[in-house]
């Protein structure tokens, strides 16, 4: 607009490709101070307790972990859609579906063989979440209707069957409050390490980085749905049923959010309550984009993430900024990252005016 | 035509750089008032953007600009108007959607205060159309019109800004002949009425007919400046390319053989869901080139998007080598071995933003050889790409490098080296060489030529004269979804395909 | 079930409907704004929030609800400033630009409002608008007092509503913008700023949809939640959409989510044996299912999505 015009630049080396997201986050980290000083805390001592809420002891470090889990998953249940430029939104209601199936099973399969609780309501989970998901895909591939709104309404949708259920057939018998019964005792996730949350989810999620990553890079299908992302027409040019990749894509993007939900349900809550997601499923979003849309990068910005949720916690006890400096500095995240990754593209010009 | 000294337009040492190519290098142009200018090249020449900058479009990295003897600054194609330049290119800048008279009068003040004054436009817009000669129904939408309507419309918003010097990039290369006649018509006109005229083209007899001097650049560079009566076509080609062309092509006769493509009785609508294909019928046959000549618009984006599988028609069937097609499906027509160029390649054919590898494995990625389990065999992928580039030349910095970065000729290459790779038995190419230099247009026309050989039969579809009669065996002429006229080779004149595209039927 | 003919109900759900419909005409006519010049502006929701924390915030200190008003519009104005930024002038992705700035947006709004207000087991509240009934036109049998008993901001968007295709469809600018929209080359090339106009519109959109966050704390309800815009300014993008990108058909689709949103509060209130939840979800399955019947012939402006640059060479 004032005399610069963006100009087409020759392209970086491969370490452009680490350093870049390493200096957003730093430069996110400075830029944080904004509203650090605004709240009016000691921008040392905030810092300080940001960092060592989340990394400086042992149930801290390990809390991160615990934080970063459904991050983690909804990061790459979104990553792993938009690659495919399937937009889906609608993380949040697929875990919630996810965690509504672990509900429903996990309240009602006491009787099975306990081995086998986790399996299925593991399974359910995903199944739940990736149908929520294809919902949308069909709409988009069969009707033309356009897959950022459709997600996004079918989240408030889920939240509304959540909340019937919540207050019907789910509810705790003697409660009024919006909150099932808890889980049998064969549906919690084991927590793996002593005087901690640490649970089964968070290796689950980190085998999910690995196996997201190897259908991207090794299988025909992670190269199929890569052409889709790049050029549905030329996709389809070239023999690749666009729809069925769409709806494969959608069913593991929605059931990686779905495992998710049955992770905080299963692991955290052990019972279903409306609030179960403080919006883990747009966190994704952010995440995701941060990441790159890479199963690599997503697992670093969930960490992320996680190190500022956690921390936030303990610096605003501390320093009285409040927790919602948190959300703040993902989305100054996010921006910055963009920046910076156009600029690996681009440089400016400066252009001679009249 | 005028002999002023004082040219109108004047620019002097243009450089543009675009990231590792030099569009201009260094260029002098010169435009005198009252003549029609022609600026003569081949693809990628740098006519267009050398006229971008005049234009404002594009800002020069070195040099001035002189227009009516003033010294300017262009930063916006604002500016150059503000001066009376004015610029159609080749992709009408049109809105479909909207009416002739809101196309010519947006961004303009015409009319009090905020409000749109159609009236009083539609009033100025007769008058310019009375004055001119061209003569268009301001209240028709984009779509309806012809293409010469369109380039009307174009024309009429430029004298609406009271534009006197015209840039006019390929104007002829979607007009019938009838239709550029009239064109040239329009240009007499215009001259007469004060204006001076830049024609970019690459078509040599219609530039020694129009102009009344001609600007020949190639590669950025200006090499040579002749008036017109003092110069002929061969001296022009030699300039152009910078080297003697070759005459013809080495054609060896064959004889054709069985049917290897039957297209029966085929029906179809365009987007606008009008009739774009009227019961066609057509035979190409082994060992053949069926060259379809006819200007863009007649029905050859539907037919070729039906063969491709992107369309489906409204009746009729097509048949490789008596295997019926199966509409609306690009896997039928990968699995039938046909070979499929696009008319857009980057749009439908390419995957830009991926690595030419993954591009030459798009159709044949799931096949046996490639794949096992769902998992891709990456050694014998590496192994069939390189070989791939190497066949075809195909410069480009390895199989890893992203296929946005390739040059024009390079990537039709790509396209070239996946679709011809698997031996097919019928070739569709819709405008193969389209915007791409001399270089690269032989090296396409060589291996067409060489699928004949092996035993193929190509369909191809072309604006490009020459290239048809260097090429065909036989020629058809596609006019509004009907063929008119089907001759062996050495039976056609040029008079007669013009006359057939022209929708003259005897 | 008589009840529900009663002249009273039929009277009431009028007024709800466009009491409710209000803050989603806001959103979409400054969604359609943005949209009809190029620009898909998906940090509506975001907007929207910020907008309403603000008129709420500025209204509780400054105790007058118009400057809140004007706050919440200046804010939405610098949001969409910010849009136009990294849409406009960086040329980065829309979708991902936009949702950025709702989530930025998002945690900015919770954060500014928990340092102004503090964690009180009561949340305070303003006194929000009271409505007007005007004069005449409240007499009118069964429509009137329904239809004209209605907070100021609410006559302010219907006002809105034909100034905003007077704008688009019968003045220059209106013109230079759906250019603009539709191909941003032809614009370019006649001399429209394709980039100021894009940002003016993202602006001015803008400042609609904060006025339309603010209508949620300053008159539907007196106080600030983190849900209060509940998914609105999503459903102003669906009635883009569903209204054909014209100002008019997408007020009539803000007309029926409105409707179906006044409804479902008024059957709650006849106990209908129904959990309360399952009406909620009505509004946003409707507008899917007025997506699915409209998707087919959209008119989307040709131009929606793609970042204009002036100097990328072709291949």
């Amino acid at each position: 607009m004032i005399g610069f015009r963006l100009t087409k630049r020759k392209p970086l080396p491969g370490w452009a490709r680490i350093v870049i997201p390493i200096a957003a986050i730093v430069a996110t980290l400075i830029l944080s101070a904004i509203p650090i000083l605004i709240a009016g805390g000691n921008l040392w001592k905030s810092y300080y307790y940001l960092f060592h809420g989340a990394l400086g002891t042992r149930y801290n470090l390990l809390e991160t972990f615990v934080k970063a889990s459904p991050l983690l998953m909804t990061g790459l249940a979104v990553a792993f859609a938009f690659r495919a430029k399937f937009w889906n939104i609608g993380a949040e209601g697929q875990l919630l579906a996810g965690a509504l199936t672990a509900t429903a099973l996990g309240v009602s399969l006491g009787g099975i063989p306990p081995m086998l609780v986790l399996p299925i309501i593991i399974v359910a989970g995903f199944l739940a979440g990736g149908l929520w998901a294809a919902i949308p895909a069909l709409l988009k591939t069969k009707l033309k209707v356009d897959d950022v709104v459709s997600t996004l309404l079918l989240n408030y949708v889920m939240i509304h069957i959540m909340g019937a259920l919540l207050f019907g057939p789910l509810q705790q018998p003697d409660s009024s409050w919006p909150r099932s019964s808890a889980i049998v005792e064969a549906a919690n996730y084991p927590i793996l390490l002593a005087r901690s949350r640490f649970h089964l989810g968070i290796p689950l999620a980190f085998l999910a980085v690995l196996i997201i990553w190897f259908i991207n890079k090794k299988t025909t299908f992670g190269y199929q749905s890569r052409a889709v992302g790049v050029n549905a027409r030329a996709a389809n040019f070239g023999g690749i049923n666009t729809t069925k990749v769409i709806l494969w894509t959608a069913l593991i993007s929605g059931g990686l959010a779905g495992l998710a939900g049955v992770g905080e349900l299963c692991a955290i809550q052990r019972r279903l309550i409306m609030d179960i997601s403080p919006g883990y499923g747009y966190s994704g979003i952010v995440i995701a984009m941060l990441g790159n849309l890479h199963p690599l990068g997503v697992l670093f910005s969930s960490l992320f993430f996680s190190v500022v949720i956690v921390g936030a916690q303990t610096m605003s006890r501390m320093t009285g900024v409040p927790t919602y400096i948190a959300e703040v500095i993902q989305g100054m995240a996010l921006m910055v990252m963009l920046i910076f990754l156009l600029f690996t593209e681009y440089k400016l010009k400066r252009v001679r005016k009249k | 035509m005028s002999n002023n000294n004082q040219p109108v337009v004047r620019m002097s040492g243009i450089t543009k750089r675009f990231l590792d190519i030099t569009a201009g290098d260094n260029i002098d142009f010169s435009l005198f008032a009252g003549e029609i200018c022609a600026l003569l090249g081949e693809n990628g020449a740098g006519k267009t953007t050398l006229m971008n900058i005049l234009f404002g479009y594009y800002t020069c990295d070195e040099g001035q600009i002189f227009i009516k003897g003033k010294k300017v600054n262009l930063s916006a194609p604002k500016d150059a108007i503000a001066r009376g330049v004015g610029m159609i290119r080749q992709h009408f800048a049109l809105v479909s959607s909207q009416t002739v008279l809101e196309n010519i009068i947006v961004g303009t003040g015409s009319g009090n205060g905020i409000f749109l004054d159609l009236k009083s436009a539609r009033r100025d817009i007769v008058s310019l159309q009375e004055r001119f000669g061209l003569q268009v129904d301001p209240d028709a939408k984009i779509w309806t019109l012809s293409v010469g309507e369109q380039q009307k419309v174009e024309i009429l918003k430029a004298l609406y800004r009271e534009v006197d010097i015209l840039i006019m990039d390929e104007p002829t290369a979607v007009l019938a002949p009838a239709e550029t006649d009239e064109l040239f018509k329009t240009l007499k006109i215009l001259v007469k009425e004060g204006c001076s005229v830049v024609f970019i083209s690459h078509k040599l007899n219609e530039v020694m007919d129009i102009s009344d001097r001609i600007v020949v650049l190639r590669a950025g560079r200006v090499v040579a400046e002749k008036k017109t009566a003092e110069t002929d076509a061969r001296e022009l080609a030699n300039f152009m390319v910078g080297r003697e062309l070759l005459d013809n092509f080495e054609k060896k006769h064959i004889t054709a053989g069985r049917a290897v493509l039957t297209i029966e009785n085929l029906s179809a609508l365009n987007d606008k869901n009008l009739t774009a294909l009227h019961d066609l019928n057509l035979v190409v046959r082994r060992n053949e080139i069926l060259g379809m000549a006819g200007i863009s618009g007649n029905g050859q984006r539907e037919l070729a998007e039906i063969l491709f599988g992107l369309r489906e028609p409204t009746g009729g069937m097509v048949k490789i080598n008596d295997a019926p097609l199966k509409f609306g499906s690009p896997t039928s027509a990968i699995s039938l071995k046909m070979g499929r160029i696009p008319e857009d390649r980057m749009d439908t054919g390419l995957l830009m933003d991926l690595t030419v590898e993954e591009n030459l494995i798009l159709e044949n990625h799931s096949t046996a050889g490639f794949h096992r389990y769902g998992l891709m065999n990456s050694k014998k992928i590496h192994r069939f790409s390189d070989e791939l580039i190497a066949a075809y030349a195909i410069k480009t910095a390895n199989r890893d490098a992203v296929t946005q970065s390739l040059s024009g000729g390079n990537l039709q290459k790509v396209m070239l080296a996946r679709e011809l790779a698997g031996r097919p038995a019928l070739v569709v190419a819709a405008q193969p060489t389209r915007g791409l230099d001399v270089g690269a247009m032989e090296y396409i026309h060589q291996r067409i030529l060489q699928e004949r050989e092996n035993g193929a039969g190509i369909l191809l579809i072309s604006e490009d004269l020459d290239e048809i009669f260097n090429l065909s065996d036989r020629i058809v002429v596609l006019y509004e979804g009907r063929i008119m006229g089907d001759v062996r080779c050495e039976d056609a004149s040029r008079e007669q395909v013009g006359l057939w595209m022209s929708g003259v039927q005897h | 079930m008589s009840e529900l003919f009663d002249i009273a109900f039929i009277s009431g759900l009028i007024g709800a409907t466009m009491r409710m419909a209000t803050p989603i005409i806001f959103a979409t006519l400054g969604e359609i704004l943005a949209e009809r010049s190029g620009v898909l502006n998906l940090g509506i929701e975001g907007i929207m929030l910020m907008g309403a924390m603000t008129g709420f915030l500025v209204t509780f200190s400054s105790g007058s609800i118009w400057t809140g008003v004007l706050a919440a519009a200046l804010v939405g104005m610098l949001l969409g400033l910010l849009m136009a930024f990294l849409a406009v002038d960086l040329g980065l992705s829309q979708h991902v630009s936009g949702l950025g700035i709702t989530l930025f947006s998002t945690g900015l709004a919770m954060f500014i409002y928990r340092l102004y207000v503090g964690s009180p087991t009561v949340p305070p509240t303003i006194a929000p608008f009271k409505q007007i009934t005007l004069p005449v036109l409240s007499k009118i049998p069964l429509i009137g007092p329904g239809l004209f008993t209605q907070y100021s901001l609410t006559y302010v968007a219907w006002l809105l509503i034909p100034l905003m295709s007077i704008l688009l469809y019968k003045t220059k600018l209106g013109l230079k913008i759906r250019t603009v929209g539709e191909n941003p080359v032809v614009a370019d090339t006649v001399g429209v700023n394709v980039a100021l106009t894009r940002t003016l519109c993202l602006v001015f959109g803008g400042a609609l949809m904060g006025i339309g966050g603010a209508f949620l704390t300053l008159a539907h309800q007196n106080m600030f939640l983190i849900d209060v815009i509940g998914g609105r300014g999503w459903v102003a993008i669906a009635m883009v959409i569903f209204g054909n990108w014209d100002p008019l058909k997408g007020a009539l689709g803000a007309l029926i989510f409105g409707f179906l949103d006044g409804l479902q509060l008024r059957l709650q209130g006849f106990g209908i044996a129904i959990s309360f939840h399952l009406f909620l979800m009505i509004p946003y399955l409707l507008t899917i299912v007025a997506l699915i019947s409209v998707s087919r012939k959209a008119a989307v402006p040709a131009g929606l999505l793609k970042p204009y640059r002036r100097e990328e060479k072709g291949g």
